[in-house]
């Protein structure tokens, strides 16, 4: 027997084996393609929503408490073009989820609107065949799958909902194709949730998902519970789907490095607000608000350039008694008083204007953007 | 030389099922030193937390440990009666898991747990435990430690629980810290100062870590050594730069590979394919070989043991100068 020499495993060749899975595999079905002409799939247009927490109003007037209001979001304003990607990030609580139950409609806003494709959310969600080109996608795969149902009628329920094909063969072809497109095989469908990995069951969340025939996705934090090496599949997934079927996605993560490799342009958010909206690229090449370039200051340093790094200082403020002025104030290090009293708004930057940033020490042109790690020094 | 602090070595953990016994750890050894964090990471059931469990004799039955030895200063301790063992948990071995939640008493003011926790492993009086406590929650970095001390738990967000679970676990002083997933209930600017607080306590107090999670990130912030699990086994070990930057395994390599940069965009991640095998389907053999790109005729069959590949040790066949395939330079092993 001859013996072989090769050279080390690398990274190299799990991509071209990958590639080579991928040129097999039937993802792209052009026929369901949409269009991507130009225009907003989607605006949110100063949208808020608040939550009353108070306590039941026997206790508070006893305790002679006033009300409390939490605000999840509190003004929040973006549009997504069609066939593209806008992410938002931020830490636990600012309110992405809430943004997407808005954007979908599961949440009427307490102030402010979503237009979808042109039309007011409302209405849209009044007409079924507006309705069912939006889908959402969740971050749990194990909670959002009915156990008591098999794959295949999970994945049906929208078509069956929306009327879309009657004839059962029908259906079970497009059930078929779905699981197929989604790199599942058309013999899972008999299959019942538990049967699956937490990579496949977000598989056919997203199967579910596309089976209405979809334009707009917003998906929220969908590969969080997952593994890396999961995570990889389901984000090329996400990407091929897009790129085969012209899909408009509203992301949500609060992983940095996962929302560079999918979004077109990237949201900030913080208590509520959104504190810098930019290209992804400018984003991370150019951040500018100090809540921003703190978040990329505290990133792991996965390749260990022997960087230091310097956490934040400081946690998230509560949403209920949110600080005045800009609400990152009592954790920035470029504060003054004018921040500590009034809100900043969303403006074009200096130096980068496609970005968008809240942000008074930008605005006033004393933020010092050749010297990004000034900012976490002075957080330590 | 003087023996590292805790030394696993073969263990094999079983769990007896109506279908059959299941083997969810075979063949783990690994060594850890005074002051040194061995980072464990791998995919959700590669049998970390069962690693952890398995040390610290916090097995659910009817899991049990069916082969090898863990030795703690020396000492084995996988075969002491359950109440000396919870002695040394406590006192010796600290464990943090993932959930503040369920490591705090609710009911009890977060000082009372300090204090009761110091009081019955040190021997030390209330007044001087209480002392401790507020040190050790300024510590920890909790504001205003003197006033919050008579906090309850839910007076504290997540963050802050958090690091009064490390405050907990390190009181009483242990040798060794089991950490399982410590961070990943926080968010990113919560989690960078927590992991910066472990790694310098155990710099400080010489405490060695099992710092056990999924997040590469973490690993190569905190840990000096790290050992990759899959399928109950340990595919990798080696210093922490070696396995994140050179990983000589292939199931590292794609591990490694299918994490999103930060720093750039790739059109498509790399990505291994299918998934990790059930307890129950783990194939003969090398465990990996179904989804391994360069699996070959040995793989199918024969079971790597851990082989020195250079800076680490990988249980794969090709670092073997015998397999009819293997990297240039192996060695002859066995
Ligand atoms: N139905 C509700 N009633 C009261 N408060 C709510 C409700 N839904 C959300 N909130 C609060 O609104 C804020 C924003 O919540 P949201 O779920 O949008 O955060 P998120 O950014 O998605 O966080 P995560 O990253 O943890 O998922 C939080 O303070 C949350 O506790
Ligand atoms: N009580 C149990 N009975 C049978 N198998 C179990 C039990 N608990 C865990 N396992 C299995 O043991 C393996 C390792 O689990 P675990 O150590 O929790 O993995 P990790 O922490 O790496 O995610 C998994 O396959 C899991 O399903
Ligand atoms: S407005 Fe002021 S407090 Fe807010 S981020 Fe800018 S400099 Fe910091
Ligand atoms: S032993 Fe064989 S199958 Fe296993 S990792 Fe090495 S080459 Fe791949
Ligand atoms: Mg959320
Ligand atoms: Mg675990």
């Amino acid at each position: 027997m001859a013996e072989q020499i090769v050279a080390g495993p690398t990274a190299a060749a799990f991509a071209a084996a990958t590639e080579a899975a991928r040129d097999a595999g039937p993802t792209a079905l052009p026929a369901f393609a949409h269009a991507a002409d130009a225009g907003p799939m989607l605006e949110a247009e100063e949208l808020a929503r608040h939550f009353d927490v108070s306590r039941p109003l026997l206790q508070r007037l006893f305790a002679g408490e006033a009300r409390r209001i939490l605000r999840a979001v509190d003004g929040v304003s973006f549009s997504i073009p069609k066939g593209t990607t806008l992410s938002l990030v931020g830490e636990s609580g600012c309110g992405k989820s809430t943004v997407a139950r808005l954007v979908v409609g599961l949440y009427p806003p307490t102030r402010g609107r979503v237009i979808f494709d042109g039309q007011d959310l409302a209405q849209a969600r009044a007409d079924s065949a507006q309705r069912r080109r939006m889908q959402m996608i969740f971050q749990d795969p194990y909670a959002s799958l009915n156990p008591r149902w098999r794959v295949q009628d999970i994945i049906a329920e929208p078509i069956r909902a929306f009327g879309l094909v009657t004839d059962r063969g029908a259906q079970r072809d497009r059930v078929a194709q779905l699981l197929t497109q989604v790199g599942l095989s058309p013999l899972d469908g008999e299959k019942f949730p538990h049967e699956f990995s937490g990579g496949q069951r977000q598989r056919i969340s997203i199967a579910r998902a596309l089976s209405s025939n979809p334009e707009f996705l917003v998906c929220d934090e969908p590969t969080s519970a997952l593994d890396v090496s999961v995570q990889a599949q389901i984000l090329n997934l996400m990407k091929a789907l897009q790129r085969d079927l012209g899909l408009t996605y509203l992301f949500i993560s609060h992983n940095l490095a996962v929302v560079r490799q999918i979004s077109d342009r990237i949201g900030v958010m913080y208590l509520g607000r959104i504190a810098e909206l930019a290209p992804a690229e400018t984003l991370f090449t150019a951040p500018r608000h100090p809540y921003t370039r703190a978040l990329m200051e505290a990133i792991p340093d996965l390749d260990m350039t022997g960087r230091k790094r310097i956490p934040v200082g400081g946690e998230v403020p509560s949403p209920i008694s949110p600080p005045p002025g800009c609400p990152f104030h009592p954790r920035c290090p470029l504060a003054n008083e004018r921040c500590r009293a009034e809100v900043p708004a969303l403006l074009p930057a200096r130096g980068t204007p496609e970005s968008v940033v809240a942000c008074h020490a930008v605005e006033e042109g004393r933020d010092h953007i050749e010297a990004p790690l000034a900012v976490a020094a002075a957080l330590s | 030389m003087m023996p590292a602090l805790l030394e696993v070595e073969d263990l094999r953990v079983e769990f007896p099922t109506r279908r059959g016994l299941l083997t969810a750890l075979d063949g783990i050894s690994f060594a850890i030193d005074p002051g040194e964090v061995l980072g464990v990471v791998g995919e959700s059931g590669a049998g970390k937390s069962m690693t952890g469990a398995a040390i610290i004799g916090l097995l659910e039955p009817p899991g049990r440990i069916a082969a090898g030895q863990v030795r703690l200063a020396g000492r084995r301790i996988d075969t002491l009666p359950y109440e000396e063992m919870r002695k040394i948990r406590g006192r010796e071995i600290g464990a943090i898991f993932q959930d503040p939640l369920t490591t705090l008493n609710p009911l009890y003011r977060i000082g009372d747990q300090l204090i009761e926790t110091m009081q019955t492993h040190l021997g030390v009086n209330a007044a001087e435990a209480r002392r401790r406590a507020i040190e050790w929650l300024e510590l920890v970095g909790i504001p205003a430690a003197a006033q919050r001390v008579d906090s309850y738990p839910h007076e504290f967000s997540g963050g802050m629980r958090q690091r009064v679970v490390i405050a907990l676990a390190l009181c009483a002083e242990p040798k060794l810290i089991v950490a399982d997933e410590p961070t990943t209930a926080l968010d990113v600017s919560i989690q960078a100062q927590v992991i910066t607080l472990l790694k310098r306590l155990a710099r400080e107090k010489g405490t060695a870590m099992m710092l056990v999670t999924h997040d590469m990130g973490v690993i190569a912030e905190a840990a000096d050594r790290v050992a990759v699990m899959y399928a109950g086994r340990i595919a990798e070990i080696g210093p922490v730069r070696e396995v994140v930057r050179h990983p000589k395994h292939p199931y590292s390599v794609g591990l490694m590979a299918s994490i999103p940069p930060l720093d750039r965009r790739v059109e498509r991640l790399a990505q291994i394919e299918g998934a990790m095998p059930r307890l129950s389907a783990i194939p003969p053999g090398c465990p990996f070989n179904p989804r391994c790109p360069y699996a070959f005729g040995r793989c199918r069959t024969e079971r790597p043991e851990l082989l020195e590949t250079g800076a680490t040790r990988a249980a794969c066949w090709l670092y073997d100068a015998a397999s009819e395939r293997h990297v240039a330079g192996a060695r002859a092993h066995g």
